[in-house]
């Protein structure tokens, strides 16, 4: 099994890109900052899901963003936030 | 009114009857069933097993796993930490998804969204609710949480921190609501039948113990 290439509290980058195909990552996340959860186990990566058989895989994440980051305007409080499941090849370290 | 005429009330008696399928695309996916069954990929005996399973499923499943988490602190601490074993651990069968449960504290209340499609967790609490599935609800509810849950009737004071979860990928969400004041003393039975549908989605916060 690979090894998580991010850990719990990490702060990461969800990249902003629009493949062509099928992927599992809405637009308002793209591009946006946010903080490892929780490491999820491996599952089928969406983009080759086409193939049928579930391969490859990929490591799943759920990553924590600040709602006041996330919207322009937020009404709330600024505790609030925002879980979401991302997967690795959608991620990228914050330097 | 006599016997007979009850025995023949149509007012309640009456059911719809089944709709022929009326769009290209309900035609479509009748074409694709009968193809797939014929090509042997599933047998007809073996769609109508899983349509009986989800017919079993219901959120009085939900109510059961809460009911044992509020009674039984380890039990609580396994399903928050890994939601798929504790679950099976009270005899529910899940597909290998990975089951999150969320808990609701003084200070966190907690809802569910699938803003891609309306993933839910089907199996084990039946059909999602009409608006769970309707574009108002997957648009809005990241974006303007409160005023949401203020219209399903959730009173959140400013110090109570409102955390969205979106489940656009594997992992299916359960919420794990508050236990009542004034509950102490009663049986897991009557606990489990405190719990709603909505109160499992998170947009329900408190439920009645009355």
């Amino acid at each position: 099994m690979t090894a998580p290439l991010f850990s719990v509290g990490q702060s990461v980058r969800i990249v902003d890109r629009t493949p062509r195909v099928h992927h599992r990552v809405p637009a308002y996340a793209k591009g946006q900052v946010g903080v490892i959860e929780r490491v999820c186990r491996l599952h089928g990566e969406p983009e080759k899901f086409i193939r049928g058989d579930g391969k490859p895989t990929q490591r799943l994440y759920r990553v924590r963003i600040a709602q006041n980051g996330l919207w322009d305007n937020y009404a709330g409080s600024d505790g609030d936030d925002l879980d979401i499941e991302i997967f690795e090849h959608w991620l990228e370290p914050m330097e | 009114m006599t016997d007979h005429d009850k025995e023949h009330d149509h007012a309640r008696t009456f059911q719809p009857d089944h709709q022929e399928p009326t769009s290209d695309s309900a035609r479509v996916g009748l074409a694709l069933r009968e193809l797939l069954i014929e090509a042997g990929h599933y047998t007809a005996e073996e769609e109508q097993e899983v349509i009986a399973a989800m017919q079993g499923a219901s959120p009085e499943n939900g109510g059961r796993i809460v009911a044992r988490a509020w009674i039984d602190a380890a039990y609580k601490e396994r399903l928050l930490g890994d939601g798929a074993s504790a679950i099976r651990e009270l005899g529910f069968e899940l597909e290998p998804y990975e089951f999150t449960v969320m808990e609701n504290t003084d200070s966190v209340h907690n809802v569910i969204v699938c803003t891609l499609c309306s993933c839910y967790p089907r199996s084990l609490l039946g059909m999602s609710p009409a608006w769970y599935k309707s574009k108002d609800y997957r648009s809005r509810v990241v974006r303007e949480p409160r005023s949401v849950l203020a219209e399903f009737g959730v009173e959140l004071s400013d110090n109570i921190d409102v955390r969205v979860h979106d489940s656009t990928a594997e992992l299916r969400y359960m919420i794990l609501p508050q236990r009542p004041a004034g509950t102490d003393d009663w049986s897991e039975e009557q606990l489990a039948a405190l719990i709603t549908r909505d109160s499992l989605i998170g947009t329900q916060r408190v439920l009645r113990s009355e």
